[in-house]
């Protein structure tokens, strides 16, 4: 089935933030943030921008009624800074004004005197300051210590990945319109419908119940929008509160990009121990992440990045430590994959360092130490794992030994022009590491027209969660995908929801759905089962029809539901999902949290040009552990789009921040993203079904995450090809792996002798 | 007033010339299918279509409405999606949502739009080309690609001088394009009568704007500007006295299409697929780039190797420079505020003489380059006759590396004296650290760029012998 939406998509009429026609009467919002990124607030002056045309007030934070707190794991982020600032971007005060480009302008007239204090861009400098988010975590197993004697082969080193721009392509915004009673509704292009009310009550100081909030879909999120659309759904409430007014904010391009946080940027240690015949005896590795001014979602990320530290690798002896830094960036925040890729990013370095030192291919390593089902991670939880099956069928449908071959010719026979391969394992746990956020209701209403309304706490943002859930629907009812419509994500219909996120909404609010459909059928079946005079058993629904033991009757869908009505039997269910046999004890860092792992393997390979230090991806090619896709549609669109968004993190998407915390790539013009010239010219996929049973919706793996960690391979790839063109290169452990570097690292002996180092 | 069609309404309005079109479409419209996403015009989700008479004939090119001031729409047709709406779905529509080529929906307006204008057509070039202006972050492309290969299956059986009358016989766009050309027509006539260009009353010239609107789009709104794009003194490509003459509001694509152009320099597609996007080249104009004084102008490199001499004018005198002495410092013109460039020209290379441009940047497509470099050469028996080198990225303004092209000229073509030219370049740039790049990957850069202008022009070349680079090894 095509994505639900893409009638109304492809004719422009889907309806956006920015989009919702307007209340007469709405105001404009823009914020001041802070110039400089750390610093005591010495004065503040508005007279200025008050005069500014078209302004209605200028709010700080001594116009917050509730608490000045937007901070959700822990509450250290104020929404408007008070005495100090963190970061380049951090809002001060909100003007409100008659039109976006009043408040812009008056915005700009607000003056201030910060007294600059030291500011921290590195995370290893915040660590030795102790400037840390929360106490480090470290994850166990075996005992490394001892574990070290067993090595034959033991390498050390340093590995560093940059951050990522979410660039979902609707920027950040949120509309607040007055109720009646003390109230608001607010419209927010948000993950987490229910983290905007919990925030936006908290400063205004209203309980949740008056505070109403609605999202038709996101144009993008990527977890960007996951704590991070908070902010300007409270400045909107803010607002609202005093004025009484309708007010929207919707971010320009360069205020997103410099106000929000990104994927976290990490710097780690590493130490592997090998032995004879590869295997993998320890691991050690510390992880130093930059997690910005506040804690946002940092602490949970870093969890994850523990979580996945091993990747698919078996490895018996492990510790892990994560340090979470408070450095002067904005706070760094949910991004696809959240905290894995950087732990997997380390480990695939390790091996590659192994493997250039022992002149052998890494695939070599890889393969030997893949996860078995039986062996356990190191948090405990033992694996189901398809690891190997992925592997090895992607060894046998892409012809590895061919392609090594073609790789290996090509080389001899051009002189500028390389290629690289790489193969990338990946496994992902699927739930949300914090168990408790993994539960999901779903409201189902049937009309006496036979018409469906579903609501659920999942939100659409292009990820195909909603088509998915109209397939639960239409699949258990047995009726046609018309009759069903996906409501908007509301908060006063599904209270309490989890955002979506983590790769489980479709798991989660899937399975409410099937489960509120599944009472509903069971009261219509025993409706039709009183009129029919026969017993339910005998009874089912087929393509909207009431079969009697496999037997066509003349009871259709629409009569059985009018019929059903008439008996005052109710048409509505508010179905309720807790994720079974998942737990997760931090205080020995053990237990079993995910309701299973998703597997898979990447052939990817890459041709530099090795004058100009450019390069090309010729392809990548997948087995991806998908269960038994419900939409293969949906699936692969999630698979070629991760991998795509994946390869730019690695490749051509480069966060630069100067010394002073102030973002230097902070336009579409100096902040790259893969173009349609820049993907992979091929991108093949193999989803292998497996028998296991799961956890899953309807055996269907969760998606949304993995495959963008198959982008992971398009550093080695390059690695691999710039190694080819100089075998004495070693390329260092430093994501993105940008034409800059890449040329670096083919001439690096020839720059260090004939050119002066600048910086 | 501006008067235009705006998809299938004759409007005229008051508004500010200046504004740009897409909060016009948008917010005075409400017509929301058009989308913002970056306001600097690389991202595509706000492209549009613009439909003028020329030659007599209906053509429509792709363009990004954020970076459009209204004044530019002046007498055209603009298309939104919303015109190109059936009660149904498009055969581009269709082909989008059979593929799954839309995800979260954002960017797919620009790609209908784009790829509705690819069908309008009348020399269809590669597919891929009509969407190298749109950003997707969801789909990976791919899904895109295989909905592109279904439009391009549309068109196969297609007669290439009735394209609009095809598109609408296809039901690719909508019937009342078929009235267009006679209502342009006719719009024309009412809205013709530009006299002279007068610089003294105006505080600005706008080309395409397509550099202007990014920098300061807020303060365009107001400004009291002259729109240069449609003069059509501008507008021409023309051979004379063995010079080409090109006039300041030419555009990229009218170059990429122009067969004077594409005798001259027969790479000249391969050159422009380096330098941003068929919208943007749709709109940006040559004498905006030189204008525009970026030290890392595309255009600006490629004529500064040329020669070019560039003829200024302000409205009333007429004054000719070369354009290698055009720039003074760091975004600094030998130009008057009340001067524009009304005409480019330089001296059509005999059989002898080659030509190559490089660019390198962190996105090979659309990006600002990190460096970029032009090379004009002649060479007989093995030896250079004369060699002109432009940089840009490397230096405060566009440069011409005069040392280095001197070193060259009469020198025998080899690979120790491109060498030992790299070194000369060496002296006379000084790049700065910026977030196209650090300052010393910038000078290894243009060495690796001079070699490869030699190694693509001679391939006889051993690129094995460039000491410089290989010594180590």
């Amino acid at each position: 089935m095509k994505n639900i939406d893409s009638f109304t998509h492809t004719k422009g009429e889907s309806v956006y933030l920015d989009d919702i026609p307007l209340t007469a009467g709405t105001l404009f919002a823009a914020v001041y943030d802070s110039p400089v990124a750390h610093g005591k607030i010495i004065s503040l002056d508005l007279t200025e921008a008050k005069s500014s045309e078209g302004v209605i007030r200028i709010f700080t934070y001594k116009d917050i009624p509730g608490e000045n707190q937007i901070g959700g794991i822990i509450p250290d982020e104020e929404l408007l800074a008070e005495d100090h600032v963190h970061f380049c971007g951090m809002p001060i005060a909100l003007v409100i004004a008659e039109t976006p480009e009043f408040a812009r302008a008056a915005a700009k007239k607000v003056k201030s005197e910060i007294q600059a204090l030291h500011i921290i861009t590195d995370p290893r400098e915040a660590k030795e300051k102790n400037e840390l988010i929360i106490p480090p975590r470290t994850f166990k197993c075996g005992d490394t210590n001892h574990a070290w004697k067993e090595c034959e082969y033991i390498f050390e080193g340093r590995v560093d990945s940059n951050g990522q721009e979410h660039l979902y392509i609707e920027t950040q915004g949120a509309y607040a319109v007055p109720q009646e009673n003390n109230s608001i509704k607010i419209f927010s292009s948000t993950q987490g419908p229910t983290v905007v009310q919990r925030c936006c009550a908290r400063v205004l100081g209203y309980s949740m119940n008056q505070v109403e909030v609605d999202v038709t879909r996101l144009g993008g999120g990527f977890g960007g929008k996951e704590d991070q659309a908070n902010a300007w759904a409270a400045l909107c409430a803010l607002g609202t509160f005093h004025l009484k007014r309708p007010v929207k904010f919707s971010l320009d391009r360069m205020e997103d990009m410099r106000m929000t946080g990104k994927r976290h940027a990490y710097s780690s240690d590493y130490k592997i121990g090998l032995d004879h015949n590869l295997k993998i005896i320890a691991y050690e590795a510390d992880f130093y992440q930059n997690a910005g001014a506040a804690a946002d979602l940092s602490p949970a990320v870093l969890e994850r990045t523990l979580f996945h530290c091993t990747n698919s690798y078996f490895i018996p002896n492990v510790r892990a430590t994560a340090w979470s830094c408070r450095t002067n960036l904005p706070p760094n925040t949910a991004f696809r994959g959240f905290g894995g890729p950087q732990g997997m990013f380390v480990i695939e370095s390790a091996i590659a360092r192994a493997a250039d030192e022992l002149r052998i291919s890494a695939t070599e390593i890889q393969k030997s130490n893949l996860i078995k089902t039986g062996q356990t991670f190191p948090y405990g939880q033992k694996a189901e794992s398809e690891a190997l099956e992925c592997w090895t069928k992607a060894e046998e449908l892409y012809e590895i030994g061919n392609l090594k071959n073609e790789i290996e010719k090509y080389n001899k026979e051009n002189y500028l022009s390389k290629k690289g391969m790489a193969l990338m394992p990946i496994c992902f746990g699927i739930s949300f590491s914090k168990t408790f956020m993994n539960q999901a209701r779903s409201l189902v209403h049937i009309y006496t027209d036979g018409s469906i309304s579903i609501s659920t706490g999942a939100v659409e943002m292009g990820q195909g969660v909603n088509t998915k859930i109209l397939q639960v629907t239409a699949q258990t009812f047995s009726v046609s995908p018309d009759r069903i419509k996906i409501s908007t994500t509301n908060t006063s219909r599904i209270a309490n929801t989890s955002p979506s996120a983590a790769s489980a909404t479709a798991d989660l609010n899937g399975k409410a759905t099937q489960m509120a459909c599944d009472v509903l059928l069971g009261r219509l079946l025993q409706s039709a089962a009183e009129e029919l005079n026969v017993s339910a058993e005998t009874i089912n629904l087929k393509n909207e029809l009431v079969y009697v033991n496999g037997i066509a009757t003349d009871l259709d869908w629409k009569k059985l539901v009018m019929l059903t009505y008439l008996k005052r039997i109710s048409l509505s269910e508010h179905a309720h999902y807790a994720t079974p046999e998942i737990n997760f004890d931090t205080s020995i860092e053990k237990g079993h949290p995910f309701a299973y792992h998703v597997y898979g393997t990447a052939i990817i390979t890459v041709t530099v040009d090795c004058l100009r230090g450019i390069y090309e991806f010729d392809s990548v090619k997948v087995v991806h552990d998908s269960g038994s896709s419900m939409n293969l549609i949906v699936d692969r669109g999630q698979c070629e789009g991760g991998i795509v968004q994946g390869i730019g993190w690695m490749t051509m998407e480069e966060l630069i921040y100067d010394k002073k915390g102030k973002l230097m790539s902070n336009a579409l013009s100096t902040y790259k993203i893969p173009d349609v010239y820049s993907v992979p010219k091929q991108i093949q996929l193999h989803f292998l079904t497996g028998s296991k049973n799961n956890l899953a919706v309807f055996r269907s793996k969760a998606v949304g995450e993995p495959p963008l960690m198959y982008g992971i391979g398009a550093f080695f790839a390059l690695r691999n090809a710039i190694i080819a063109f100089n075998p004495s290169a070693r390329p260092v452990f430093s994501s993105p792996m940008t034409p800059e570097k890449a040329l670096m690292s083919l001439y690096k002996k020839k720059v260090a002798i004939t050119l002066k180092i600048e910086d | 007033m501006i008067q235009f069609i705006l998809n299938n309404t004759n409007l005229s309005t008051a508004l500010p010339a200046g504004m740009t079109l897409l909060d016009f479409i948008r917010y005075e419209r409400q017509l929301v299918g058009t989308k913002i996403g970056c306001r600097e015009g690389d991202c595509g989700a706000c492209i549009i279509l613009v439909g003028q008479i020329k030659n007599g004939e209906i053509e429509y090119h792709s363009a990004t409405s954020c970076l459009m001031p209204l004044g530019n729409a002046h007498g055209k047709h603009i298309v939104t999606v919303e015109g190109i709406n059936f009660p149904g779905l498009s055969p581009v529509q269709q082909a989008m949502s059979d593929e799954g080529a839309t995800q979260c929906g954002f960017c797919t307006p620009g790609f209908v739009v784009s790829l509705t204008g690819f069908c309008m057509q009348k020399r269809n070039k590669d597919v891929v080309s009509a969407i190298d202006g749109n950003i997707c972050r969801c789909t990976g492309y791919k899904s895109i690609e295989r909905a592109t290969m279904n439009i391009v299956d549309l068109l196969k059986d297609r007669n290439e001088n009735d394209v609009i009358e095809f598109a609408v016989r296809k039901k690719i766009i909508p019937e009342y394009f078929s009235s267009i050309k006679k209502r342009l027509t006719e719009l024309s006539l009412k809205v013709n009568g530009s006299g002279e260009i007068d610089g003294a009353n105006s505080s600005m010239f706008v080309g395409g704007g397509t550099d202007l609107y990014v920098q300061k789009h807020e303060e365009m709104t107001h400004s009291k500007s002259q729109y240069l794009s449609d003069v059509p003194a501008l507008n021409s490509i023309r051979e004379e006295d063995g010079q080409c003459i090109l006039g300041g509001s030419v555009t990229v694509t009218d170059l990429i299409e122009s067969p004077l152009i594409r005798k001259i320099f027969p790479h000249f597609l391969k050159y422009s697929k380096l330098v941003s996007s068929t919208p943007i080249r749709n709109m940006a104009t040559l004498g905006g780039n030189f204008v525009n004084a970026s030290p890392i102008g595309d255009y600006t490199v490629f004529f500064l190797a040329l020669n070019a001499g560039i003829r200024l004018r302000d409205g009333k005198k007429t004054r000719e420079i070369p354009l290698r002495n055009f720039y003074k410092g760091y975004k600094t013109l030998d130009k008057l505020d009340k001067e524009y460039i009304e005409e480019i020209y330089f001296s059509l290379p005999d059989d002898s003489t080659l030509f190559n441009f490089e660019k390198v940047s962190k996105r090979t497509n659309l990006d600002i380059a990190s460096v970029n470099s032009a090379i004009k050469i002649s060479v007989k028996a093995e030896k250079i006759i004369i060699a002109e080198i432009s940089a840009g990225g490397v230096g405060p303004v566009p440069m011409y590396l005069k040392k280095a092209s001197e070193f060259l000229t009469d020198k025998n073509l080899s690979e120790e004296n491109i060498d030992l030219a790299c070194s000369v370049a060496g002296e006379e740039i000084s790049p700065i650290s910026d977030a196209r790049g650090a300052a010393t990957y910038k000078r290894f850069l243009l060495q690796q760029l001079i070699k490869a202008h030699f190694i693509t022009l001679f391939p006889a070349m051993r690129p094995e012998k460039f000491q410089s680079a290989y010594e180590e090894y």
